[in-house]
Formats: structure tokens, C-alpha cells, sequence
């Protein structure tokens, strides 16, 4: 039989889906205990037990100086510039992308220019959003929005211009205005869409995140982490970039569930 | 009298002619198939009914009105697919019907929502659909998504309704089934019906008259030279059979119709 056509069964998928983890698994317990053995104080690998120790005081004491748990208000602060970020994001892809999907003039006027203005690196922009928004909340936000709104705004055109003709003839037909036809027919079809675009985007939404944190800040993940990285602390960075890895996963989860939830026609949607 | 007219239509696609000197007077409450190979301007002139596309010259008027420039509510459609919205329900794609073009933002609030899907669900009954009122089209069967694009045309209540080839992508018993189902709902409504279909069997049986677009002209040296007309226009009242005339005229060169004054 063809390998192509033979299938795992679910006990085996489920141990198969297993085995990249704990090989991870093994090979970092390895690794960190034969530096140890080296050299006991060690700080480029530390223990596992060491990594969870330090994780649990992380989420249970309060810092000293300000009696607050820097862990939560990282936590707060980089889920609110994510979330504010790509809110504005969302909102900008679903205006400009039904405004150049739905009106010819609207897209002759406005797709070139973000075409060339999604081919900036947001990154290279960055000192500019620095001077101009200053180093507070707005500077941080402002990148995620100009990383991630190009790439919203074109990719919802491009799913509002497939929509098939016949649905917004019909609706013409039904006497349907513009506004009706795209409140109606286009931006309920392209719920679903902005949700999977916004689970793409939230890769690229924490790297300029993080990115931004770790120039100036004062909290948030991408800020600790760059800040303990001056002590060595590898235990606090790789505690942090499991936490962020963590609250990724759940942030895309979350989404395909609510997409699944709210749209359920849009499975096998054929008309 | 004359519902549908249709004058000295032409349609280029560039220099390329597609359809020639296409005149039609169709009285109302007929039901006009309409036949012809792939690529001889059927689904072209069904677009010019529809005000999809407009002739380069000539003009289509419906009840005497201005011809139109975009489709509107004087027009029902219902395509092969993508006939009904995807995202909604049965009962709110027949509310869609009414709430579209009747409101200013597409969509009933409070009482006159709740009287809405009340006439909806009446609708639905009626066409047999009553007990998938909540499912989404998607699991419906083609033949009840196409019983269901029928009645949402209607419920907008068009003054001539357009079938492109409705019934073209169902098996052959479903077929049958909507086929009564469609000649029911015109004896019930007597509406203006024009099908486009490639099932001459299905022409024949729902249609009052058949029209046959042909090229009346033949270059074989340069096929797209010429544009297709209607070359055939069967009476099928009765199948078809005795009624048959041949439209020689369109043989031949002869000066333009005089313009038919529309009727008050």
C-alpha cells in the first residue's frame, strides 16, 4: 500500500503528535544537564525544575518595590496594545477592504496605493512612529496597526471581490441599495474571512509587539524579556517565551472556535 | 399588447458581434424559453433583460418604463447557482426578499420583523420548505435551494422574472418535480417568465413560445463575423407541434422596424 494513502489511527495520531514535544523535551534536559555537570552555576541552560520554579514565583509574588505581580502587568499590557492594535487593524481591513471591493472607483483610487504602502518594512518606520507618537502607549499600537492593516485591508478586498456576481445581482434585484448590498450581503460573508486574516496576522502582530516593547517600554512581555536578558536570566526569558507562545496558541484558538460558533453556514458555503 | 419589447437590439463585445437586430414583443403573462447552442448570445441577452449589461444599441422596455440601466426590482433572478445568500436561513433569505429593497438599512426591526418572518414562514409552507425554515442553504438538496431562489425572486415581487438555466445542474426526477412546481406557482401568480435552457424537452414543456438564437449568417472562413438573432420562434402551447414559424425574415436585408410606440 501507497504511504500517500495509508492513515494513523487516532491513539497512534495522538502519540505521533507527541513525540516532536518530548524529543524537544529530552533534548533540552540533556543538553542543560550535561552544562551543568560542567559547570554548576551554568546560566545559558537552565534545569527544567529550575525554569518551572522560577515560572511559579513569576505568577505568584509581587514584586518587591511596587507590591504588584510584574508577570500579570506585562501580561495586561502586551494583550491590550495586541488587542488594541489588531482591533484597529480589523476595523480599517473591513472599511477600506468592502470600500475597494465593492466600488470600482474606490479601488481604482485607493489598491495601488496600499499595495506600495504594504511592501513598507513597518519595522524600518519604526523610529519615525517613535518621534511622532512619542514612547508611550500610541507608538506601540500604531506599529501593529500599520504592520498588520495593509495586509487586512488587501486581503478582505481580494474576498469581497469574490463573492459571486450573482449574489450582488440578486441582491440588485431584491432593490437592494450599495449600503444594503454591503451591510448586508458583502460584510456578513467576510466575517469569517477577517477572522481567519486575523489569525494569520497575529504572528506578524507580536513580533511588532514585541519588537516595539523591547526598544521602550515600561512593561509588557517583549519588555521583560529584553530587560532580564542583561542578567543572564534565562529562566525568566524562556518562562515568558512559553507564556507568549501559550497565549498565542490560545488567541488563534479562540478565534477558529468563534468563527465556528458565529458562522456556522460558512463551512460548505455554496449558494 | 406588448409587456416585454424588445427593438433593433445589437451587442458588440468590442468589435466582436455577439448578438444582431433582436426584436421581441412578448405580451405579459407569457412563458418564453429561450434555446441555442453555447456561445450564440442566449445568456448575453438574458444579461440585457436583466439590465446586467446594456446593447450597444437598440433598447429593452418592460410595461413601457425607460430602459433600464442597472438591475432592479422590476426584475426577479434566479441563476443555476449562487441563487440564494449563503449566510442566512431559508425563513431570513425570504425576509431578505422584502427587507432589501423596502428598508433603509436591509433589514426589519421589532413588530415589523417579527410580522415579516411570520409571512415568510408562510411562504415556506407553502413551497414545502417549512421544516428547514432555520437550516443554513448549505444543507439544503440543489433542488430545494433552487425551489427556495424561486420564491425569494417572487417574494420581491418582479414584473418579469429571469431563469438562467435553473434547473441544469438537478437530476432528471428532481427536474420533473420543478418542473410542476415552477408551472404551479404560474398558474397561481401569472407571472412573465423567461428561461434560458440547454433541455429542449424542458423548453417545450414549460414554455408558451421557444426561441431559438442562431447566427442567421455563416462565414466559415471568419466565424465571428456576424452576430446570432432569434432565427426560430415556436409557438409551444401545444408542445409545439403545429405551431411552428419559421422566421425567414431574418434571412434577409430589409429596412428597421418602425419604433412601436410603448403602450399607455
Amino acid at each position: 500500500m501507497r504511504i500517500i494513502n495509508r492513515r494513523p489511527t487516532r491513539t497512534v495520531a495522538f502519540l505521533l503528535m507527541l513525540i516532536p514535544f518530548v524529543l524537544a523535551l529530552v533534548a533540552y534536559s540533556y543538553g542543560s544537564a550535561a552544562r551543568r555537570a560542567e559547570n554548576p552555576a551554568d546560566k545559558l541552560l537552565p534545569a527544567p525544575m529550575q525554569i518551572v520554579s522560577t515560572a511559579v514565583s513569576l505568577v505568584t509574588e509581587p514584586d518587591r518595590r511596587s507590591g504588584e505581580i510584574l508577570f500579570w502587568i506585562d501580561t495586561r499590557s502586551s494583550l491590550w496594545r495586541l488587542g488594541l492594535g489588531l482591533g484597529i487593524a480589523a476595523a480599517l481591513g473591513l472599511g477600506f477592504g468592502l470600500l475597494t471591493g465593492l466600488i470600482p472607483f474606490a479601488n481604482a483610487g485607493l489598491a495601488p496605493f496600499v499595495a506600495v504602502l504594504s511592501m513598507i518594512p513597518p519595522l524600518a518606520i519604526l523610529p519615525i512612529l517613535f518621534i511622532v507618537f512619542g514612547l508611550g502607549e500610541l507608538s506601540k499600537v500604531a506599529l501593529i496597526v500599520i504592520g498588520t492593516a495593509p495586509f487586512l485591508i488587501r486581503d478582505l478586498a481580494q474576498r469581497v471581490a469574490e463573492i459571486p456576481q450573482e449574489l450582488i445581482i440578486k441582491a440588485q434585484t431584491l432593490g437592494a441599495s450599495s449600503g444594503v448590498i454591503a451591510l448586508r450581503v458583502a460584510l456578513p460573508q467576510i466575517m469569517p474571512r477577517l477572522i481567519g486574516a486575523l489569525r494569520l496576522a497575529l504572528g506578524p502582530a507580536w513580533l511588532f509587539l514585541i519588537a516595539a516593547e523591547a526598544i521602550a517600554a515600561e512593561s509588557g512581555l517583549g519588555y521583560r524579556i529584553f530587560l532580564v536578558r542583561r542578567y543572564l536570566a534565562m529562566d525568566v526569558i524562556l518562562s515568558y517565551v512559553i507564556w507568549i507562545t501559550l497565549l498565542a496558541f490560545l488567541a488563534d484558538l479562540a478565534l477558529k472556535l468563534l468563527a465556528r460558533r458565529l458562522y456556522p453556514w460558512a463551512g460548505a458555503a455554496t449558494g | 399588447m406588448s409587456y416585454v419589447t424588445v427593438r433593433n437590439v445589437f451587442v458588440s463585445y468590442g468589435p466582436r458581434p455577439i448578438l444582431e437586430r433582436v426584436n421581441l414583443d412578448i405580451a405579459q403573462g407569457e412563458f418564453v424559453s429561450i434555446v441555442g447552442a453555447s456561445g450564440c448570445g442566449k445568456s448575453t441577452f438574458l444579461r440585457l433583460l436583466l439590465a446586467q449589461e446594456r446593447p450597444t444599441r437598440g433598447e429593452i422596455r418592460i410595461a413601457g418604463a425607460p430602459p433600464a440601466v442597472e438591475p432592479d426590482r422590476a426584475r426577479g433572478i434566479v441563476f443555476q447557482q449562487y441563487s440564494v445568500f449563503p449566510h442566512m436561513t431559508c425563513r431570513d433569505n425570504i425576509v431578505a426578499a422584502e427587507a432589501f429593497g423596502g428598508t433603509r438599512f436591509g433589514a426589519f426591526f421589532g413588530a415589523a420583523r417579527a410580522s415579516a418572518r411570520q409571512r415568510a414562514t408562510t411562504v415556506l409552507e407553502r413551497i414545502g420548505l417549512g421544516h428547514v425554515a432555520d437550516a443554513y442553504p448549505s444543507a439544503l438538496s440543489g433542488g430545494m435551494r433552487q425551489r427556495l431562489a424561486i420564491a425569494q425572486a417572487l417574494a420581491g415581487k418582479p414584473r418579469i422574472m429571469l431563469l438562467d438555466e435553473p434547473f441544469g445542474a438537478l437530476d432528471p426526477g428532481t427536474k420533473l418535480s420543478m418542473h410542476a412546481f415552477l408551472l404551479g406557482l404560474r398558474r397561481e401568480t401569472g407571472m412573465t417568465v423567461f428561461m434560458v435552457t440547454h433541455d429542449l424537452e424542458e423548453a417545450f414543456k414549460l414554455g408558451d413560445r421557444v426561441l431559438v438564437f442562431d447566427k442567421p449568417r455563416w462565414d466559415p472562413d471568419f466565424p465571428e463575423a456576424y452576430g446570432a438573432t432569434i432565427t426560430y420562434d415556436f409557438d409551444a402551447r401545444n408542445g409545439g407541434v403545429p405551431y411552428q414559424t419559421i422566421k425567414e425574415d431574418t434571412h434577409v436585408l430589409e429596412p428597421e422596424p418602425e419604433p412601436v410606440a410603448p403602450p399607455a
